[in-house]
């Protein structure tokens, strides 16, 4: 095919040419973006928790009267669901992760006031933690129920033993993880804790921070008023234990409120609720932009079809055959595409220059720019696909009339 | 003139159907896709007390960790009771509130009903008049029951109808967490957007349902579930240590009416940490902050960054949806060369051409904007679907909004169709006129 006189023909009526460029060149930049947005948001949604999620949740339980003796009723709930046919497990905790509240603290390595902590997410739990979660222990062991104590609301002391996850002990203990071990960590600037086993996996309250997969467990039941109880269930149980778990709590104490009855998938539905709404909102985006410009092409492609219909009836006339006549308007929308891309491939990168130094979004995979360039390309011979064929049906006859 | 012009240009988009709809729905969904987006953004960066907004300050004092020296560690977003209740005493403001959120158990009257948790602002007198609360029946309580622990409370609109059925309960009785407190008003419907006064706990949560006095939650160590912060272990157990603790968990504002009452506050202020300095606390170097309700919503970072990027992306895509107006505008005019020239050499100025196509296009535009607000209106149906309560209160589309998009609508079209128009100005007299 003979690109000159297509490229000459072009640039001596460029404005429409031009506007289709543009157009397929900022579609790129706002799609790539998009793109690396949505790559970086499914990423982190992709993370696992940590826990056995399909088969727990949890339920809060608020005691208000004046003589509510949080202790016992805390003792005898755990027994009681702990005894429920379908229960693997059960404890009474603070907070569960994903959920979006929770509590954190500082360790450090070496006692005082002027060492740098580590941030960590602290859970309350029993000796039932590992289990009810789900957890694996990579090294040392889980809490005895000798270690367990009871926590007041106000209460600033910490007991001697702690669980942590692997990735709290590789930012305490760089050189390797498995120094933690057995070694004193200090909490409140100089109170020692002793870690007794390190976990693989489990991910904080915040799904947004970026030590999400640093927390700590303590072997402490919590008299704070207000306490959680996390249930897990044999496979397929949790739906038909959630109502009765309910029941049981509200029913075997009227001093108190039963709320918040959430399964951990809905847990993470919840905190990832903003991320997985970007995907769509930016995937709905992007198709609907590929659609307009689309429709810009073929408009544009139209027009010109009609504009020339005698200059092609003439070059049919004098034996251009259909396919070299479809095959012009198709590569007239190469070039034009081509620049647009080329354009786009500049914009994007500048576009997500901008987005990395004003929001610290994550920097584009370089790869998405050529992948776009031709997914652009390809759209556009598609667009154009239809006009061009028009445009190969016009007769030779056309040639012979004016206008 | 100008009726003329109307006429033909509503002739023109007549006479070809399809391009005409084409362009009308560029346009159309260009001002939905980013009108969308600009709304959640108006919303999201409203002023919510816009009368009083610049004599509101929300005080920072910088009590943090002295060794805690990061380049850009800001002072504390809330503060400690040991301050704010000193700053309460010294009474140096117009108005002045300390407060913080909790969450109380409500016991109806009635036995065979549950109790259930009521969001709660544990706040002081001055809260009222401060923020200009609107009251459906009875008003706040007076400083005498902050002072006095009365056991006093004002409700909002939608408790009062859940618990009274919405008729006048002032002088009526409520039981909180195990006591009685005598309602004192009852607030019509309040929800400022932001939540300006307690951005930290969540700055596009709905008003709180329940307010009582701060002191009165103190007294009775009443549970607290808004964010706390502490650099410091709080000396000793219980309560009593908490209070007296470097744990930060209370909005402190200041009502100053003028730059001079400013002014005072803040030396009042500096005076004041230069004094808790002697007692062994604020051990970093003086950074005291009074930000007016704006000033604060920028620092915390109200409006969020995905909103930001969102109404960038919008942007850019109605500027593809104006390419591509462009293009097809462009065609049109093309294909009335004819028209034009005939026009022309009948003694039409290019000004008159002009004029015309303007106005078609500004037509071409308006209907793209009247669509385009029935696809706002879409749009944001769905970002409440998608996004859920959090968003519930960011998605109204009100008058400013409606008039925004249909002038964004017309004024895009007009832009798009500049180079269209100028070039229809081009079309000779003659030259159309020989190949008819």
């Amino acid at each position: 095919m003979q690109i000159g006189p297509i490229w000459r023909a072009l640039m001596r009526n460029k404005t429409g040419a031009i506007l289709i460029a543009l157009q397929v060149a900022v579609t790129m930049a706002i799609m790539v973006n998009a793109i690396s947005i949505i790559q970086s948001r499914a990423e982190s949604m992709a993370r696992p928790s940590g826990v056995d999620e399909p088969n727990i949740f949890h339920i809060v339980s608020v005691g208000y009267t004046e003589d509510f003796d949080e202790r016992s009723v805390i003792e005898q709930d755990l027994a009681a669901i702990r005894a429920m046919p379908g229960v693997i497990d059960a404890i009474q905790t603070n907070s569960v992760p994903l959920s979006g509240g929770g509590w954190s603290m500082g360790l450090q390595t070496e006692p005082g006031a002027d060492q740098d902590g580590v941030g960590v997410a602290v859970y309350f739990v029993d000796e039932h933690g590992l289990d009810t979660y789900g957890l694996k222990l990579v090294a040392g062991e889980n809490f005895t129920p000798g270690d367990v104590e009871w926590r007041e609301r106000q209460a600033t002391d910490w007991p001697s033993t702690t669980l942590l996850t692997q990735a709290m002990a590789e930012q305490l203990f760089p050189d390797n993880w498995r120094d933690a071990l057995g070694a004193t960590v200090y909490i409140n600037d100089d109170e020692p804790l002793v870690v007794k086993g390190i976990i693989e996996r489990m991910q904080a309250a915040w799904n947004g921070w970026d030590g999400v997969e640093r927390v700590m467990l303590v072997p402490q039941h919590t008299l704070f008023g207000s306490t959680r109880y996390v249930i897990r269930t044999e496979p397929g149980q949790r739906d038909s234990l959630m109502p009765e778990v309910e029941k049981l709590l509200a029913d075997s104490n009227r001093d108190r409120i039963v709320r918040g009855m959430q399964t951990m998938t809905e847990t993470r539905e919840r905190s990832y609720r903003g991320d997985s709404s970007m995907i769509k909102l930016l995937t709905f985006t992007i198709v609907l932009l590929l659609v307009i410009t689309s429709l810009g092409i073929v408009g544009l492609a139209s027009f010109s079809v009609s504009r020339r219909t005698k200059q092609i009836g003439t070059r049919r006339a004098l034996g251009a055959s259909k396919s070299s006549i479809a095959r012009y308007f198709m590569t007239e929308n190469v070039l034009i595409s081509g620049v647009g891309v080329a354009l786009g491939a500049v914009l994007t990168v500048g576009l997500n220059m901008l987005l990395v130094d004003a929001f610290g979004l994550d920097r584009l995979e370089i790869w998405l720019v050529p992948a776009a360039m031709l997914v652009l390309l390809l759209v556009g011979q598609l667009a154009v696909f239809g006009p061009a064929r028009r445009a190969a049906g016009v007769p030779p006859a056309v040639a012979t009339r004016t206008i | 003139m100008f009726n003329y012009y109307l006429k033909l240009g509503w002739l023109s988009i007549r006479a070809n159907p399809l391009l005409s709809t084409l362009m009308v729905l560029a346009i159309a969904i260009g001002i939905g896709a980013s009108m969308t987006i600009i709304t959640v953004n108006y919303a999201m960066s409203g002023n919510p007390i816009p009368h009083k907004s610049d004599q509101l300050f929300y005080v920072q004092l910088d009590s943090w960790d002295p060794n805690d020296t990061d380049e850009d560690s800001e002072p504390p977003d809330q503060v400690t009771y040991t301050d704010a209740m000193n700053l309460i005493e010294a009474d140096r403001a117009y108005r002045q509130v300390a407060s913080n959120r909790s969450g109380l158990v409500l016991e109806p009257e009635n036995p065979d009903e549950r109790p259930f948790t009521v969001d709660t602002r544990n706040t002081f007198a001055d809260f009222f008049p401060m923020f200009d609360t609107p009251f459906l029946y009875g008003g706040g309580w007076d400083s005498s029951a902050d002072d006095g622990l009365e056991h006093v409370t004002v409700l909002s609109r939608e408790l009062n109808e859940r618990v009274f059925g919405g008729e006048d309960s002032v002088g009526r009785s409520v039981r909180l967490n195990g006591m009685d407190f005598r309602v004192v008003g009852v607030l019509d419907e309040w929800l400022p957007m932001p939540k300006f006064y307690d951005v930290t706990n969540g700055a596009f949560d709905p008003s709180e349902e329940l307010y009582i006095p701060f002191n009165v939650a103190i007294e009775y160590e009443l549970p607290r579930n808004g964010n706390t912060n502490c650099w410091k272990r709080p000396e000793g157990e219980g309560f009593e240590a908490f209070l007296a603790s470097e744990c930060v968990w209370i909005q402190f504002w200041a009502e100053l009416r003028d730059e001079t009452e400013k002014r005072e506050y803040m030396d009042f202020l500096n005076a004041y940490t230069e004094q808790q300095k002697a007692l062994g606390r604020f051990g970093r170097p003086r950074d005291n902050r009074l930000s007016d309700v704006m000033e604060w919503m920028e620092a915390e970072q109200v409006v969020e960054d995905d909103a930001r990027v969102m109404m960038g992306l919008s942007l850019l895509f109605l500027v593809v949806c104006l390419l591509n107006t462009i293009g097809l505008l462009l065609a049109k005019f093309m294909r009335k060369s004819g028209d034009i020239s005939v026009r022309r050499a009948l003694g039409a100025s290019k000004r008159d051409v002009f004029t015309q196509h303007m106005i078609e296009s500004g037509l071409i535009g308006l209907g793209g904007g009247l669509v385009g607000l029935g696809l706002t209106w879409l749009g944001l149906r769905g970002i409440h679907a998608l996004f859920g309560e959090y968003v519930e209160h960011l998605v109204h589309l009100d008058g400013m909004m409606v008039l925004a998009a249909i002038a964004l609508a017309v004024v895009s079209a007009l832009a798009a169709g500049l180079y269209p128009t100028w070039q229809a100005c081009r079309i000779m007299p003659a030259s159309q006129l020989k190949t008819q």
